[in-house]
């Protein structure tokens, strides 16, 4: 299994030896005057994995990368970083050459874009051994014979053929994979992995952490461990070290941290991370007496024909009831997007039907689908691109309104004012740009501007995704508020187990574009009849916490 | 990759052929017939001889006639004849464009030589004064006219210093300053281009990866920023040929080189309009093969075009 024990004997002998890498009031700070990390104290001993733990702006990747000598050049840096008798804060570009990829590695946090997209796999795994060659010229073949190793090494089936391969003709595990390869490849004393799987789906997470977590205890070598994810964080890390504003708020043992957190940020982050088994959400009123739906897909199929043809979607059906959540759940494409853009009207479908309110949309012309989208609204993923960033937050919640001409330009903006303070959104909100508001801002005026033309059902892809934790159970909690109020209907797609289990009444399990189990959301997290439904629970991080969750109740 | 190469091919063909129709086009279009066109200025000329001449140059046949002669003609490498000398209009051009050429070609390495240094220096100076200087001087280099630079440096070394004759003589001056005053014109895109994406390609996160290799600053300029940054430039660089051709229209007549320029200026003047279409289809030609060889290296340099292949052009300019 992928749970590191932490072994009790282990403390009190790292004690004694002197710790590996020691930071001594470490302070970056950036030119614009922000100071990023403020003074922070930590070492690592050696086969020692650490998790750094924190939101985004804590600091925490700061600290990582600042081990590596990977800060940006406007950063000003002071204090030491003890490393094997070396301060690493005052070591030159060149001097830090010679230490990066040989004794401390790196594993990114994209594989998507971390590997140099025209260059072959076995050329950016051979590189490294190039860079460092110690007074040893490797051969051709000697390399190639290494290469192979280090991928069979990861758990890469075929390494010879994925030698010639390019970045693009893997998947993203694989890539991890590879830039795991990359990272061990000369047994680096550290390694600091930069939310090495935030990017990958759960089932994907699982594999390449037990890959990782192996390799580590059999190199013995020291971890720091940065991510957002408390739950990844408890099933792999001996110790934690929760940051915020810069500085470090808690820095204990896994066990003691789980079982009596003393900082209150700690604690409101351990509770997000495993609520207590959440009261399956009060649907609305209108939920309970209408047995009709607000949004039905009917055998619904998408077939993409690029080269050989792809069923995307095939034959999905299931229903929402108004005032409740559905949640379609499952890997990266196994098709719940494609399923939602066909609900949406955005994507003809091959086969099947839509309804919406009990009325089939399915054949709709362009004028059909603008008077459908007054009702039916969609909440994209990223918050950032989905904001017009020249627009006023203002005129992005009014554009729906003016677009369907609902009243005059003082109707308009009593509606925009309206719309921002049910959103939980200060009324000065209005006159900013998209820049200047915060990720969960700009989540809620997108949410805003989804409800201003009057919808009822929204289609939420992956909205809460691009957020912190915390954020997301702000978010989570308007969404919950808004749907009690307005007796809204969602469809909430999401990759995210914890996410899913805690907003939705209803629960679909996709894989492959098959819908393959679908109930209420008690009956599916509690008793799952499908084995990949099983495993997708299974994969779900944060194993820790839910035994000890179970231990409380 | 086959089906790729096949289709690059057939889209070049297509193209020249649709040029061909444009201009043929633009011919019927002009007021009156090309004979009588080019006959016009002079008074002492009667019906009979336009006539006479029409039919021996094929203008009196009816259009569609006329339209598969000349297309016909072009399979075979006859472009016509030019009506000022009466000589074939390929063998007027051919005589010319070796000198053309030579100045274009020297004049291109210059630019891409220009550019990279440029390139080079911005990357990896660690001087922020001289990347400063550095990165300025493309925009500098495509605001100045090649007609402006050619004189200035016409007056300077001919005239003030007496250094280079004024007329080509065959020194090495006399071809190493039209070179560089075209060459400088035409580096100016390809850096801005070659900058731009190299800055987009510093900004992915694989840089951050190869530095934590242990890779150094010029070790990934070389072996990986270049290569990514490659396709945008090179695509730039295909369109820069229409500046090149211009250009060297220009540096020829500022520097009385002889060449395409003289027979270009020589034509129009002349309302000659069988040398012009040669002329133009020429251009069009060189334009359409330029870039498709651009476009059957882009896949040596980026793998990932291939995939692609089949949803219309590959990327172009990723700016």
């Amino acid at each position: 299994m992928s749970v590191t024990t932490a072994d009790q004997a282990a403390p009190a002998a790292l004690l004694q030896a002197a710790p590996l890498l020691a930071i001594r009031g470490l302070q970056v700070e950036y030119q614009s005057g922000t100071t990023a990390v403020g003074g922070v104290d930590l070492t690592l001993h050696a086969g020692e994995i650490v998790a750094l733990v924190g939101e985004s702006g804590s600091g925490k990747t700061t600290l990582a990368r600042s081990v590596l000598g990977l800060l940006p050049a406007s950063a000003r840096i002071s204090g030491r970083i003890d490393f094997d008798g070396t301060d690493l804060a005052s070591l030159s570009e060149k001097e830090f050459c010679r230490i990066r990829g040989r004794r401390i590695g790196l594993v990114p946090q994209d594989p998507g874009a971390s590997l140099d997209p025209v260059r072959t796999i076995g050329s950016q795994v051979a590189e490294v051994f190039r860079l460092h060659q110690d007074g040893r010229r490797r051969s051709r073949r000697e390399l190639r014979a290494e290469v192979v190793r280090l991928l069979t090494l990861v758990g890469i089936d075929r390494p010879e053929e994925r030698l010639r391969q390019y970045p693009h003709e893997l998947s993203g595990g694989l890539k991890q994979r590879v830039l795991i390869a990359i990272a061990f490849s000369l047994h680096p004393q550290v390694l600091i992995a930069d939310e090495p799987t935030s990017a990958l789906d759960v089932t994907v997470q699982r594999t390449v952490l037990e890959v990782f977590d192996r390799l580590a205890k059999e190199y013995g070598t020291a971890v720091i461990f940065v991510t957002h994810d408390l739950a990844v964080a408890t099933d792999h890390a001996d110790r934690i070290v929760v940051m915020r504003g810069g500085s470090v708020r808690e820095d204990r043992g896994v066990d003691q941290i789980l079982a009596r957190p003393e900082d209150e940020y700690t604690v409101r982050l351990l509770e997000e991370a495993a609520p207590a088994r959440a009261a399956v959400p009060a649907a609305s009123v209108a939920a309970s007496t209408s047995s009709d739906y607000a949004l039905e897909a009917r055998d619904l199929v998408k077939v993409f024909d690029r080269g050989g043809t792809n069923r995307a979607v095939d034959a999905v059906s299931f229903g929402v009831r108004p005032g409740t959540t559905f949640s379609l759940v499952g890997e990266s494409g196994s098709g719940k997007s494609t399923t939602a853009r066909m609900l949406m009207r955005l994507l003809d479908p091959t086969e099947g039907t839509v309804l919406v309110d009990g009325r089939d949309v399915t054949g709709l012309d362009g004028r059909g689908k603008r008077e459908l989208w007054r009702t039916l609204q969609l909440v994209y993923q990223n918050p950032d691109s989905a904001l017009d960033p020249r627009l006023r937050i203002r005129d992005i919640v009014a554009e729906p309104i003016a677009n369907f001409r609902l009243g005059g330009r003082a109707g308009q903006q009593e509606r925009v004012s309206e719309l921002l303070e049910q959103v939980n959104l200060p009324a000065r909100v209005a006159s900013a740009r998209p820049m200047e508001l915060s990720g969960g801002q700009r989540q809620r005026v997108a949410i805003a501007r989804a409800l201003a033309a009057g919808a009822k059902t929204l289609v939420l892809d992956e909205a809460l995704s691009a957020l912190d934790v915390l954020t997301q159970a702000q978010i989570l909690a308007l969404l919950e508020e808004l749907q009690r109020e307005l007796g809204l209907t969602y469809l909430f797609i999401s990759h995210d187990l914890h996410v899913v289990e805690r907003i939705s009444h209803e629960v679909g399990v996709m894989r492959r574009g098959r819908l393959v189990e679908s109930g209420p959301t008690a009956s599916i997290f509690g008793n799952p009849q499908h084995d990949y439904t099983r495993r997708l629970l299974d994969s779900n991080p944060g194993h820790r916490l839910r035994a000890l969750a179970a231990s409380t109740k | 990759m086959g089906r790729y190469v096949a289709q690059r091919i057939g889209q070049a063909l297509l193209v020249i052929w649709l040029a061909y129709t444009v201009i043929f086009l633009a011919v019927q279009l002009l007021p009156s017939d090309p004979v009588t066109i080019f006959l016009s200025t002079d008074s002492a000329v009667d019906q009979a001889t336009i006539d006479n001449m029409k039919r021996q140059y094929g203008y009196d046949q009816p259009l569609l006639v006329q339209y598969f002669a000349q297309l016909g003609g072009l399979l075979t490498g006859d472009v016509g004849y030019s009506l000022a000398s009466g000589e074939p209009v390929a063998l007027r051009i051919g005589g010319v464009i070796g000198s053309t050429m030579a100045l274009a070609l020297s004049a291109f390495a210059t630019a891409v030589v220009l550019a990279l240094a440029v390139v080079v220096a911005a990357t990896l100076t660690r001087s922020a004064v001289l990347r400063k200087v550095v990165l300025n001087l493309p925009p500098l280099f495509a605001a100045v006219p090649v007609i402006w630079l050619g004189l200035v440096l016409l007056e300077l070394l001919s005239i003030r210093w007496g250094v280079m004759s004024l007329f080509p003589d065959g020194s090495f001056l006399s071809l190493a300053v039209p070179v560089f005053v075209l060459g400088v014109h035409v580096s100016a895109p390809i850096a801005q281009v070659l900058l731009k994406s190299i800055d987009t390609v510093y900004s992915q996160p694989f840089i951050d990866v190869l530095r934590a290799k242990g890779a150094s600053a010029s070790w990934i300029f070389f072996r990986h920023a270049l290569k990514n940054a490659g396709g945008p430039a090179m695509t730039i660089t295909g369109i820069t040929v229409g500046t090149l051709l211009a250009g060297s229209v220009i540096t020829e007549t500022v520097f009385a080189r002889s060449g395409l320029g003289a027979v270009v200026l020589q034509a129009v003047t002349t309302q000659d309009v069988p040398l012009v279409q040669g002329l133009v289809l020429l251009t069009a030609s060189v334009f359409v093969a330029v870039n498709l060889v651009v476009d059957l290296l882009y896949p040596l340099l980026d793998p990932r075009i291939l995939k692609s292949n089949g949803q219309g052009s590959p990327r172009v300019l990723a700016v």
